[in-house]
């Protein structure tokens, strides 16, 4: 079963071909990796999922996006979407509040939950994100005392609060330590049984290690998708294989 | 020719001495303000009102005129520009018509001298209006004038706010007036409560426009539509007609209520800023 059906998309930033006649499945409920060298498109096309390129000027896109069926760019409803598709990002981005306001932030804006049941899913995301025990007894505390690693994953609790389908990674190792990031990868093992995750890495060992489904890209083109395995060990296109053998990139 | 080294030293010498030059100016005229001010800012002279006869004259209707001043021109002129500057960071397209007119109008009204604004005050607050002479007047007059400089610090407050808080707080679903109202106005509250500082420095070191569109009237204002004093217009007005010697022991007096106002203010702010930064941290 697919989570997301990419269908046709092209993607220009003003005059830029940034995306090229993009077809892809991702499937529900496993790791999908997005791999290729910088500026191939790969942020570019985990942005269209939960619509953040919105936030760009001089985007234009066709093709289409559906989600569990539904084309999300006919949809208008851009906030019911990014409650549902979670974004952690390149460089940990805790807002300048309290660890608990961090995992907070997102059901308090959603305005409809008291206080204890709030308190219960915050406590639920840090357990969720491999967190609690590390910040049980400092939850009012700023989140900018917290390790790079603790930071991502106080972005990560911060997203699941939400109780979304999917978590989209864009990078979410790369500034961190071979500890914090393996933590990191454990935590993805236990996330992909309750979520869909999308993850773009610049790490082929990481895409090896946690993704079941790797895609490559090259140049704003999709050129591989396949299974992880498959995908390094027999790749058919000749780019993918310079790639991964570390011809280039 | 002087080596690298010589060059470093000669730079960094002319650093210091600025700094040095910078720092002791300041000191010489607090310093000359409070030694002829300090020992008659008495109890009596903070508490009484002025009399323009006698040996018991004192500041205290110009200390109220003063804050009510303050507390009007900002409770007029903070809101809408901070919400003006939320406009133009967030909501607007960068380089749009719109944004471009109001930057030009916010820039001529920095640089319009502020005896145009007590001219301007006085014909059409004062007179048009009906205002009469009144805090009231002299509070429009004096938030026209402080605008600018609201927008603009706290335009570069806001700008300052990462756009990572932004992305994060979208990512979330979280709305754009949610996200602006609870994450990224909170972030940028330091540099906002900067820019108060600064207009209140400037409502109170205001004379010409005040005395134009407020008067100068020595009682207590009973309501906004009263005229009033404020200390730095008694001060100008002490200072052309400086007969006696009582005259001038007020006048230096005033002055330093004045510098120890500011002192005051700043380091409130400054504390109040400290704290917000807790609360919200």
């Amino acid at each position: 079963m697919n989570k997301f059906n990419i269908n046709n998309l092209d993607l220009f930033y003003g005059e830029t071909h940034a995306l090229k006649n993009i077809s892809l499945n991702i499937p529900n409920r496993q790791v999908t990796a997005l791999i290729g060298p910088s500026g191939c498109g790969k942020s570019t096309l985990l942005r269209t999922l939960n619509r953040m390129n919105d936030l760009v000027e001089n985007v234009k896109i066709t093709g289409d996006v559906h989600f569990d069926g539904n084309d999300i760019y006919q949809d208008s409803d851009v906030t019911a979407l990014r409650m549902r598709v979670g974004m952690v990002f390149q460089k940990a981005n805790p807002f300048p509040m309290s660890i608990y306001e961090n995992v907070a932030f997102g059901l308090k804006a959603q305005g409809n939950k008291s206080k204890d049941e709030i308190d219960a899913i915050v406590e639920e995301s840090l357990r969720g994100a491999a967190l609690w025990d590390e910040v049980k007894d400092r939850l009012n505390s700023d989140a900018f005392g917290l390790s790079g690693g603790q930071q991502q994953r106080l972005c990560i609790a911060r997203a699941i609060s939400m109780e979304p389908e999917v978590i989209l990674m864009d990078e979410p190792t790369s500034a961190l330590d071979p500890i914090a990031t393996h933590k990191i990868e454990e935590l993805m093992d236990e996330l992909r049984k309750k979520f869909t995750i999308v993850i773009v890495t610049h790490s082929m060992n990481q895409a090896k290690r946690i993704a079941d489904k790797t895609a490559f890209f090259w140049m704003g083109e999709l050129v591989e998708h396949n299974d992880t395995a498959e995908l390094f060990n027999n790749p058919v296109d000749q780019r993918t294989q310079g790639y991964v053998s570390g011809e280039f990139g | 020719m002087l080596n690298r080294a010589q060059q470093d030293k000669v730079l960094l010498s002319a650093i210091w001495a600025s700094a040095t030059i910078t720092i002791l100016f300041l000191l010489w005229v607090i310093w000359h303000i409070l030694s002829n001010g300090l020992s008659h800012v008495t109890w009596e002279f903070i508490t009484t009102s002025y009399t323009r006869i006698g040996e018991s004259s004192g500041i205290w209707s110009m200390i109220i005129s003063t804050v009510y001043m303050v507390g009007l021109s900002l409770s007029i002129a903070a809101p809408i520009g901070i919400m003006t500057a939320i406009y133009l960071t967030e909501y607007s397209k960068p380089g749009s018509k719109v944004v471009k007119v109001i930057r030009f109008c916010t820039e001529s009204l920095a640089g319009i001298p502020s005896i145009v604004y007590g001219l301007f005050g006085m014909t059409f607050f004062v007179t048009t209006l009906g205002l009469g002479f009144s805090i009231l007047a002299g509070s429009l007059t004096l938030s026209m004038l402080i605008l600018p400089v609201i927008i603009r610090t706290t335009e570069e407050a806001l700008m300052a706010v990462p756009v990572s808080y932004r992305e994060g707080g979208y990512a979330l679903g979280a709305s754009k007036i949610y996200t602006i109202w609870r994450l990224i106005l909170p972030s940028a509250m330091p540099g906002i409560i900067t820019s108060v500082i600064l207009s209140i420095g400037r409502v109170i070191g205001e004379s010409a426009p005040v005395f134009l569109t407020a008067g100068m009237v020595t009682q207590i204002p009973q309501s906004v539509l009263d005229s009033g004093r404020t200390l730095t217009v008694h001060l100008y007005k002490l200072t052309q007609e400086l007969f006696s010697q009582s005259e001038w022991d007020q006048a230096y007096a005033t002055a330093t209520i004045l510098i120890v106002l500011v002192l005051v203010l700043n380091m409130a702010t400054k504390i109040v800023a400290a704290r917000y930064n807790k609360a919200s941290h």
